[in-house]
C-alpha cells in the first residue's frame, strides 16, 4: 500500500560536491562506486518553515518513532516515514497523511531529535486550511458545529444540561447557586450529549453527591474546549472558544476545576495559561483518587470482572497520570485488573485524538487496515478481559463500536466512573 | 407630460395576481386626485386584459412576452414611459416587479419609492408610506421630480376596487426579441413529494429564532402534539434546515390555516404576505417590538424554547 | 470567469432602530452585512470553484467598519476585496449603486452579483441600478447560476417553489436570493489570518452628481403606528405556555 503521490526523480551522480568539498568518497572506495542520490529538500522545508513545525526538519531517520506509532501498526506511518515521503515528493499539506496523526505523542517520547508531531501537525493542518487545501468533510462539519452550536456534535446549546435528569441526584448549576463552590465540574460535550457519555456524567454526579463534594456545573453556559479542533488545525476557532470559556470560568468563584475528559484537562491546564487562565484543573481520576479512603467503604458491591484499562493519550503521555485510574479500579471489590501489552507510557492510541474523533471514516480509508480503536479492542480482548475500562469520553463511543466490529461483543466498554457507580449502587 | 398613472400589472399562467388589482384600485383614487387617468398596462400574450376597473388599459399583446423576462419587460415599459410621460408608474414589489422598478428608476432618473404600503396625494404631490427595515420602521417619503415610480407591497390595498372591465388598446412590442440578452428557457415546476402545507389546518411555523437545525426537532415534537405540521420562514429553508416545500411567504406558499403558531419569526413583509389571513395567529418572540405583534391575534414576549417545552409538557 | 460581488453594509434590524431627525440614528446602531449578500458571495465562489476565475467583493464603507465583512468574504474564497470609502451612513441605494458602478466599470466583470434586496432599499435595490448604470441586463430573485462559456443558465424563483430557467449572455447583473447551497463555513483561523494579512483596496466614491439631484426625499421615519396589536399574553414562559394551550383547547385546536 504505497502512498498516492509521485516520487520525485532521484538523480544519480558520480560525484557530489558540497560547499566546494568533494564528498563522493571515490578516494576511499572499496568495491565499487556508491549510488549518490540527490533529493530536493523543498517539501521538507515547506513544512519546517511553518511556525511551530520547525522540528520536522530535525529527523535523522533513525526510525525509533515508527516502532511506536499507533498508525504504523495498522498502516504505514510515523514521523520518519512522513519525512521520507516529503523527501521523495509528497506535499504533506495536500496529502491524506496530513490527517492520520492523532497527536498521541508516543513518537515524541522516543525521538532522540525531539521531532514534535504534537506541534507539527496542528501547524501544518492550519496551513492547509488557510491555503484552502483539502479538509475532510466530517472534520469541517465538527468545526462548523462547534462554531455554531458550541459543541462538535451539533447539539443544541440549550440542551447541554438536559442529561441531569438521568442522574437522579441534585446537580447544581453555578449560576442558580449564586455562591462560591469548591469544585467547578466541567462536564464536557460528549458526557453532556452522547448517550454513552451521559451514562458516565450521571455516574459522576452520583459519586460526587455520595462523597458530599461541594460542586456545581456551568449548565447551559458550558461550551466545548475545542482543543481537538485546535490540534486538527482550527486554531482560530480554538481561540474564539477559549476567549468565551475563560470569560465564563472567571465569572464564578470556585477553588478547583474537575474535568471529565483528558482533552479538556490538556486545554485548560496546558494551553489556557497562554491565554491568561491559570487556575487549578484536575482530571476526575486524579480528583477521586484523593478520596480513596472515603470511597472504599462505599464500594460495597463486588464487580466480578476481569478488567483491562486503556490509558488515554491525553491523560497519560500528555499529562502523566497513569496511576490514579488504576488505583480507582483496584479499589473496586471483585475486580481483577490485567494489563494490555501496550500500556502506560507506551499506551496505544484509540484514534480519537487530534481531531481523529471526527475523521473516523476518512482515516479508515487511507492506507490503514483497520481503525486504531479496532486494533486496541482486539488487544483488550486478547488479555481475556471482559471489561475494557476507559477514562476519556471519546473512548466509550469509539470502543463500543470497535468491540462489535471486531467480533468482541463480550467485552463491555465502561468508563471508570460507571464501574465505581455500579459498585456503589450494586447492579 | 401627463398626470396619468401607469400600473404595471403582472400575470402568470393566464391569471393576474391580486396585487395588480390592488394597484389599479389605488391608481384610480390617485388619478382622480391628480387629474389624470389610471392606465392598466398588461405586458405579454396569453391573457385577457379586460378585467380591470382602470380608466384605460394598454395591452402589449405579444406572445414572445408571455413569460416574464426582466430585460424585455424593462425595455417595453421604458419605451411606454417615454411615450406616455406619466406622473406615476406603479409596480408590485414582487419577484417580477422588483426586477424592473429599480432598473427603470436608474434608467430614467425618476425616483423610486419601494416597499410601499400606502400612497396618497398631499397638496398636489405624492406621499408614500414605505415599510423599511423589515417592518421595524415606517418611512414617509416624497419622490421629487416629474415622474415617480412606486413599488407596492402585495396586500396593501383592497383587490375589489381594481376589478372591472375596460377594453384594452393593443400595442405591438417595441422590443426585438432576437436582440435580447436574457432568454426564457423553460418553467420550473414546484417539487412535490412533501406534505402540502397549504392544505393543513394547523401549522407550527418557525423562523430564524429557532437558531439551528438541531432545534427543528423541538418544533416537530410540538407540532406532533398539536396535530399540526411544521412550516417556516425563508431563512430556515435557505439554511437547509427544512425543505423548500415548507416555506411560507412571498416566494414560498400562501397558507390560510385555522391555527398559525409562530415561533421566532419577526414578521417581515415577505413573510406576512403568505400567512396574514390565517384564522388564528399566535406569535412567540423575544423581541417585544417584533413587527409580527402588529399582525398576530395573540402574542407573547418569551423564549420560544421555554414556551415550546412547557407546552409539550401540557399537551 | 471574472465575477464581481457588490455587497451592502446595513443597519442591523436585530435590535431597536432609534430614529434621529428623519432617518435612522446611524450612530447608535450596529451595521451588518445584508443577509442576501452572503448568498451572492457563496454563489460567486461556487462558480469560481466549478469553472475557475476570480471573485472580487466590493462594497461601500459607510461607517468605516466594512473590513470585517470583506475579511470574511476572503476567508470564504474571494480573491480580492475593495471598499469605497464614502463615510456617509445615510447614502441611499442610488448613490451606492452609482459609486459601485463607477468602481466596477473598469474591472472587466463577466457577471456582477448583488443580494436580491436589503432591508433598507427604500429607493430600490443596488443590483438593478448597477445594471442600468453599466448598461447590462439584470435578473433578480436568482436561486442558481451556472456559467457556460460566455453565457449563463440562471434560475429565477417565483412563488411557491415555481420558477423559470433563463439563458443570459455575459456580462450581466444578477440579484441573488439564495445560493444553491447554504453559505459555507469560513474557518475562524482563516478569517483571523485575513484580518492580519489581507489588503483591502480603497477607492474614492465618484460619479454621484446626477443621482443627488432628484432623490427620494424622506419626510419622516418612525416605528409603525400600530393599528391592530396582538393581545399580549403576559407571564413567565410556563404561564405563557399554559395560556396558549388553554386558548387552543377553548377553540378546539388542541
Ligand atoms: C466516531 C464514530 C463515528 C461513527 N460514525 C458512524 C456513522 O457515520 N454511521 C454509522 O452507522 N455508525 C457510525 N459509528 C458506529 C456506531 O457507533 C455504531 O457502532 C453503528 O452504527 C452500529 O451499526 P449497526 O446498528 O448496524 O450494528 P449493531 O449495533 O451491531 O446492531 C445490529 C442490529 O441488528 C440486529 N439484528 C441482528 N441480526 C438480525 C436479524 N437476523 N434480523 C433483524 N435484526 C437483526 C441486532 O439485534 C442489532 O440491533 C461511528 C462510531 C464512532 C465511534
Ligand atoms: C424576494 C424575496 C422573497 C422573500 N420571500 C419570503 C418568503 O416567502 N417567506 C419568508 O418567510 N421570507 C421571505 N423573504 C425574506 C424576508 O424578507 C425575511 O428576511 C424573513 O421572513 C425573515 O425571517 P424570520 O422572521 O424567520 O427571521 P428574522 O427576521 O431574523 O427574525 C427572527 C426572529 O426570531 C426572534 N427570536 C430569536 N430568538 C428567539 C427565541 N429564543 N425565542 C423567541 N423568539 C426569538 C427574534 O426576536 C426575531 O424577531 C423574502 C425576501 C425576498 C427578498
Ligand atoms: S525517532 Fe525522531 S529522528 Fe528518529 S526517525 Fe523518528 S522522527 Fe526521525
Ligand atoms: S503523534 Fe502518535 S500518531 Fe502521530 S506520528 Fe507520532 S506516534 Fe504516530
Amino acid at each position: 500500500m504505497a502512498p498516492k503521490f509521485e516520487k520525485a526523480k532521484a538523480v544519480e551522480k558520480e560525484h557530489a560536491v558540497v560547499d566546494g568539498v568533494d564528498v563522493s568518497g571515490h578516494w576511499n572506495r572499496m568495491f565499487e562506486q556508491r549510488v549518490i542520490f540527490e533529493y530536493t529538500p523543498e517539501l521538507i522545508e515547506k513544512i519546517a518553515d511553518i511556525p511551530n513545525a520547525e522540528s520536522f526538519a530535525n529527523c535523522y531517520q533513525c526510525a525509533k518513532c515508527v516502532a511506536v506509532c499507533p498508525v504504523d501498526v495498522v498502516g504505514n506511518y510515523g514521523p520518519r516515514k512522513l519525512y521520507r515521503y516529503a523527501q521523495t515528493g509528497m506535499d504533506l499539506t495536500e496529502a491524506p497523511e496530513l490527517w492520520l496523526c492523532t497527536t498521541c505523542a508516543n513518537c515524541l517520547r522516543v525521538c532522540p531529535k525531539e521531532v514534535n508531531m504534537v506541534k507539527i501537525m496542528p501547524a501544518a493542518r492550519e496551513q492547509a486550511i488557510l491555503d484552502g487545501k483539502f479538509v475532510p468533510a466530517e472534520l469541517q462539519q465538527a468545526f462548523e458545529n462547534t462554531a455554531k452550536s458550541g459543541n462538535p456534535l451539533g447539539q443544541p446549546q440549550r440542551k447541554r444540561d438536559a442529561w441531569i435528569q438521568s442522574a437522579g441526584v441534585p446537580v447544581p448549576i453555578i449560576k442558580d447557586l449564586g455562591r462560591k463552590v469548591s469544585v467547578l465540574w466541567y462536564v464536557g460535550s460528549y458526557p453532556s450529549y452522547h448517550p454513552r457519555g451521559i451514562d458516565a456524567a450521571a455516574a459522576a454526579a452520583r459519586i460526587f453527591n455520595a462523597l458530599g463534594i461541594d460542586f456545581a456545573i456551568l449548565g447551559k453556559e458550558e461550551k466545548d474546549d475545542a482543543d481537538s479542533q485546535r490540534l486538527a488545525g482550527e486554531k482560530g476557532l480554538f481561540e474564539m472558544m477559549t476567549e468565551q470559556n475563560i470569560e465564563t470560568f472567571n465569572k464564578y468563584e470556585w477553588d478547583e476545576m474537575v474535568v471529565t475528559g483528558p482533552h479538556e484537562l490538556n486545554a485548560f491546564k496546558n494551553v489556557y495559561p497562554k491565554y491568561g487562565f491559570e487556575r487549578p484543573v484536575v482530571h476526575y481520576s486524579t480528583f477521586l483518587a484523593r478520596y480513596l479512603d472515603q470511597l472504599k467503604p462505599m464500594l460495597k458491591h463486588p464487580v466480578n470482572k476481569k478488567i483491562t484499562y486503556h490509558d488515554p493519550c491525553y491523560l497519560g503521555r500528555h499529562n502523566g497520570e497513569y496511576e490514579a485510574p488504576r488505583k480507582l479500579l483496584e479499589a473496586i471489590p471483585g475486580v481483577e485488573l490485567v494489563e494490555m501489552q501496550r500500556n502506560r507510557e507506551n499506551g496505544y492510541c484509540c484514534g480519537g485524538g487530534g481531531g481523529g474523533m471526527w475523521m473516523d471514516s476518512f482515516t479508515a480509508k487511507h492506507n490503514t487496515t483497520m481503525r486504531l480503536s479496532e486494533k486496541r479492542a482486539m488487544e483488550a480482548a486478547s488479555t481475556g478481559a471482559n471489561v475494557l475500562a476507559v477514562a476519556c469520553p471519546f473512548e466509550v463511543s469509539r470502543f463500543t463500536d470497535a468491540v462489535k466490529s471486531t467480533g468482541n461483543e463480550h467485552v463491555d466498554v465502561l468508563d471508570i466512573l460507571e464501574l465505581l457507580d455500579r459498585s456503589m449502587r450494586g447492579e | 407630460m401627463s398626470n396619468d398613472i401607469l400600473v404595471i400589472t403582472e400575470h402568470m399562467d393566464g391569471k393576474f395576481s391580486d396585487v395588480s388589482f390592488e394597484m389599479v384600485g389605488k391608481a384610480k383614487e390617485l388619478a382622480s386626485a391628480l387629474g389624470g387617468q389610471a392606465v392598466a398596462v398588461v405586458v405579454g400574450g396569453g391573457v385577457s386584459s379586460n378585467v380591470f376597473a382602470s380608466d384605460s388599459t394598454i395591452h402589449i399583446d405579444d406572445a414572445a412576452l408571455s413569460n416574464f423576462n426582466p430585460e424585455a419587460y424593462g425595455k417595453v415599459i421604458e419605451a411606454l414611459v417615454k411615450e406616455k410621460s406619466p406622473k406615476v408608474v406603479m409596480f408590485g414589489w414582487t419577484v417580477t416587479g422588483m426586477d424592473v422598478a429599480a432598473w427603470l428608476s436608474a434608467r430614467t432618473g425618476a425616483p423610486l419609492a419601494a416597499y410601499a404600503k400606502d400612497v396618497r396625494v398631499e397638496g398636489g404631490s405624492l406621499v408614500v408610506s414605505s415599510q423599511a427595515y423589515g417592518g421595524k420602521l415606517m418611512a414617509e417619503v416624497a419622490p421629487e421630480g416629474d415622474m415617480a415610480i412606486v413599488a407596492c407591497l402585495a396586500g396593501s390595498f383592497p383587490v375589489e376596487a381594481g376589478q372591472g372591465s375596460t377594453a384594452g388598446t393593443t400595442m405591438a412590442s417595441p422590443v426585438d426579441a432576437g436582440s435580447l440578452k436574457v432568454k426564457f428557457v423553460e418553467a420550473i415546476k414546484p417539487a412535490g413529494g412533501d406534505v402540502d402545507i397549504t392544505a393543513q389546518a394547523k401549522l407550527v411555523s418557525i423562523g430564524r429564532g429557532i437558531g439551528g437545525k438541531e432545534n427543528v426537532e423541538l418544533a416537530e415534537e410540538l407540532a406532533k402534539a398539536l396535530g399540526a405540521t411544521v412550516s417556516a420562514s425563508r431563512p430556515v429553508v435557505d439554511a437547509g434546515w427544512l425543505p423548500r416545500t415548507r416555506q411560507v411567504g412571498k416566494s414560498g406558499l400562501k397558507v390560510k390555516p385555522k391555527l398559525y403558531l409562530m415561533l421566532g419569526i419577526s414578521g417581515a413583509p415577505e413573510h406576512l404576505e403568505g400567512m396574514k389571513s390565517a384564522e388564528l395567529i399566535i406569535a412567540v418572540n423575544t423581541d417585544k417590538k417584533a413587527p409580527i405583534f402588529n399582525v398576530a391575534h395573540y402574542g407573547a414576549t418569551a423564549d420560544l424554547f421555554e414556551v415550546a417545552e412547557a407546552m409539550l409538557e401540557l399537551l | 470567469m471574472n465575477i464581481v460581488v457588490a455587497i451592502k453594509h446595513i443597519p442591523s434590524i436585530a435590535d431597536d432602530l432609534p430614529v434621529k431627525g428623519n432617518n435612522v440614528d446611524f450612530d447608535s446602531v450596529d451595521f451588518v452585512l445584508n443577509e442576501w449578500d452572503e448568498h451572492s458571495i457563496e454563489q460567486a465562489v461556487l462558480i469560481k470553484e466549478s469553472v475557475g476565475g476570480t471573485v472580487t467583493v466590493i462594497g461601500v464603507d459607510l461607517i468605516g467598519e466594512l473590513d470585517n465583512a470583506l475579511h470574511l468574504a476572503l476567508a470564504k474564497g474571494a480573491d480580492k476585496v475593495v471598499k469605497i470609502t464614502a463615510d456617509d451612513p445615510a447614502a441611499d441605494s442610488h448613490m451606492q449603486a452609482k459609486w459601485l458602478s463607477e468602481a466596477i466599470k473598469g474591472m472587466g466583470a463577466n457577471m456582477v452579483f448583488a443580494g436580491v434586496q436589503a432591508s433598507n432599499d427604500l429607493d430600490g435595490q443596488i443590483g438593478p441600478m448597477i445594471a442600468a448604470y453599466l448598461d447590462m441586463p439584470y435578473i433578480g430573485g436568482v436561486s442558481s447560476v451556472e456559467a457556460n462559456g460566455d453565457s449563463a443558465t440562471v434560475n429565477k424563483e417565483f412563488a411557491g417553489g415555481a420558477g423559470a430557467k433563463y439563458a443570459v449572455s455575459m456580462p450581466f447583473v444578477a440579484g441573488v436570493q439564495s445560493a444553491p447551497k447554504p453559505p459555507r463555513y469560513a474557518p475562524v483561523s482563516k478569517v483571523r489570518q485575513m484580518a492580519q494579512s489581507a489588503t483591502v483596496e480603497k477607492v474614492a466614491p465618484s460619479g454621484d452628481a446626477d443621482v443627488r439631484e432628484r432623490p427620494l426625499r424622506i419626510l419622516k421615519m418612525a416605528p409603525p403606528v400600530v393599528t391592530g396589536h396582538a393581545e399580549m399574553i403576559e407571564g413567565s414562559s410556563k404561564e405563557v405556555a399554559a395560556k396558549i394551550v388553554e386558548l387552543l383547547k377553548s377553540k378546539g385546536l388542541a
